[in-house]
Order: structure tokens, then C-alpha cells, then sequence
């Protein structure tokens, strides 16, 4: 396979991983709404843990972000 | 670096032929030799003392009056120092305040510096925490201070962490090196969460940009430059928050290792 070809696959299939962090990002903030509307009260208390969650779950998401944009520009 | 068979791709993305990755070069500005080891000014020194320059100036100024009643200034760095304050106290406990002034400092290091990378300068913006060799020496600092404090307050007692409790005996060779992998993953992780946030960040807000300048060289299709000009004000949006949120986990990871070397085992 031509090199150049093999890159550029490689860096689309990396960028699945983007996907399966929106999966989390989803669960995440999906299961906070359920919570905060059952409790609304106890919702504001838990932001700080969502905002953390949300940026441990995306750097994942980045990481696959990064492998693809690292096979495109830097390789 | 670049081979011949993505410029074409790269020049298509950007429209200009810069490659988006040229933000993060580092320069020399000025050039300093102490017996053999090249210690030059670089941009991205440079801006580390600007970041030093602008917290200790701001810290200096905003408590130098130290009213009772604090001045707009002074509730500024009040308010950061309780924020931290509080998040070392949740996460490691009164114990762990001796850590304050360490978390404290990579705490607000880490925000400037991200928060400076994100003001545009042409030719000049650069982002110090995208770079792995930043990020990782701070990581690496962070977890040499939890397994010299660890062993310093617990002996070898400290390598209980590794051994989870409540588990029966069988498990152990199963879990042990997990834990030990885990504990191993810790600044390589911590270090990667920071510097692929940044550069992947700077990366995309540089591509969409690109596409602007694309689109408006394109002849009809100019009408559509304005949407990725939408993208690019929304994605500086985000990236302003991932700078900070960034920075905050950064602080609240070394909270929860270092919690690990004052409590000893879990």
C-alpha cells in the first residue's frame, strides 16, 4: 500500500476514538440531567464533578483526536 | 518532518500553505551557552517569565494592601486562594495543606500559561503547555514528590498503595500488577491529558480557521466563509473553558496522588 494512502487511513480509523468519547460525553452529562432533575436541590453541589468528569472523558476523546492529527501534519 | 505527499493536503487545509503545526516551533531569541549546554531564551521561556512575571506582579499587587475588607483586586486572589485551598482540603484532607503552596503554584502556572496561549499575537502566540517536555517535567516532579514523601512518612509501608485491601489472597498476583501499572500510568497520563488537549485544541481552532480563509478564496462559495467563522468564535469558546478546566484537573489529580502519599494505602 502506498504509504502516503496508509497514513491518511490510519488517521481516519484513529478518529473513531473521537466517537466513543461522545458516547461518554453522553452517559456523562445524561446520567447528570437525570440526577439533577430528580434532585435539583443537590445538582448545583455536583458541578464541579461533572466539569471534572467531562474533562477526563474528553482528553480521551482528544487523545484519539491527537494520534490522527499527529498521522496528518506531523508524520 | 513533512514529506512531499501530504503538502498537498496540508496546503488544501489550510489555503495559505502554513501547516497548522507551525505554531508550536520553538525559536531561539536569545542565545546562551553555560559550558557546553545550550541554555538559550526561547519563546517558550520567554513566555514562561511572562506568565511568572504577570502571577507574581498580580499576587504582589492585588495583597499588598491587605485590608479587612478586601479591595476588587485583592477578593480576586482571595477567591483563588480559597478555591485551591478548598480542593486540596477535599481531596487529601488538613494533612495535605502543607502541599497547598506546590498545588497552588502548578495550579495557577499551568492557567496562565494556557490562558496565554490563547490570546492571539500574529507570529509571536505560543502555547507553553502544548509542548510534552513542559508538561511532563511537571508530571514527573508531582509524582517524584509523592514517592519521596510516601517513603518518607510511611517507609516501605508506602508500597501498601499497591496492595488492595478487602480482596482475598488469590487475587493478589492479579491485582498487584495492575495497581503497579496503574500507579506507573500516572504521570504519563497526567502529563498527556495537558499537552494533548493544548496542541489538539490549537490544532483544530487553526484548521477551521484555515477553512475561512479557503472559502473566501474560493469565488461563491465566500457566502459560506461565515459558518466556519461561527465554528472558529465557538471553538475559542471551548478552548477558553478546556484552558481552565485543564488547569483545575491538573491541580485536582496531583491533589488525589498526593492524598495517596499522606494517607498510605487505601
Amino acid at each position: 500500500m502506498d504509504p502516503a494512502a496508509a497514513k491518511y487511513i490510519g488517521a481516519g480509523l484513529a478518529a473513531i476514538g473521537t466517537g466513543a468519547a461522545g458516547i461518554g460525553l453522553g452517559t456523562l452529562f445524561g446520567h447528570f440531567l437525570a440526577g439533577a432533575l430528580r434532585n435539583p436541590s443537590a445538582a448545583d453541589g455536583q458541578r464541579g464533578t461533572l466539569l471534572l468528569g467531562f474533562a477526563l472523558t474528553e482528553a480521551l476523546g482528544i487523545f484519539a483526536l491527537l494520534i490522527a492529527l499527529l498521522l496528518l501534519f506531523a508524520v | 518532518m513533512k514529506t512531499t505527499s501530504n503538502k498537498g493536503a496540508t496546503v488544501a487545509a489550510e489555503g495559505h500553505g502554513h501547516s497548522p503545526i507551525e505554531q508550536f516551533e520553538i525559536r531561539e531569541l536569545l542565545p546562551i551557552n553555560i559550558f557546553g549546554i545550550d541554555a538559550s531564551l526561547t519563546n517558550s521561556g520567554a513566555y514562561m517569565l511572562v506568565a511568572l512575571g504577570l502571577i507574581v506582579g498580580f499576587l504582589y499587587f492585588s495583597t499588598g494592601g491587605r485590608s479587612l475588607v478586601p479591595t476588587r483586586l485583592q477578593s480576586i486572589s482571595e477567591l483563588l486562594y480559597e478555591f485551591v485551598a478548598n480542593t486540596v482540603r477535599e481531596n487529601v484532607g488538613n494533612q495535605g495543606m502543607q502541599f497547598f503552596p506546590l498545588v497552588f503554584s502548578l495550579f495557577i502556572f499551568v492557567l496562565v500559561l494556557n490562558l496565554l496561549g490563547m490570546i492571539p499575537i500574529p507570529g509571536i502566540t505560543f502555547t507553553v503547555t502544548s509542548h510534552i517536555a513542559i508538561t511532563a517535567s511537571l508530571a514527573l516532579m508531582v509524582i517524584s514528590i509523592v514517592i519521596f514523601y510516601g517513603l518518607y512518612k510511611h517507609g516501605l509501608g508506602f508500597f501498601k498503595i499497591f496492595v488492595p485491601s478487602g480482596v482475598p489472597l488469590a487475587l493478589y498476583p492479579l491485582l498487584i500488577p495492575i495497581e503497579i501499572i496503574s500507579f506507573i500510568s500516572r504521570p504519563i497520563s497526567l502529563s498527556v491529558r495537558l499537552f494533548a488537549n493544548m496542541l489538539a485544541g490549537h490544532i483544530a481552532l487553526k484548521i477551521f480557521a484555515g477553512f475561512i480563509g479557503v472559502l473566501l478564496g474560493a469565488g461563491a462559495w465566500a457566502i459560506l466563509a461565515p459558518l466556519p467563522l461561527a465554528l472558529t468564535v465557538a471553538l475559542t469558546a471551548l478552548e477558553v473553558l478546556v484552558a481552565v478546566l485543564q488547569a483545575y484537573v491538573f491541580a485536582v489529580l496531583t491533589c488525589i496522588y498526593l492524598s495517596d502519599a499522606v494517607h498510605g494505602s487505601h
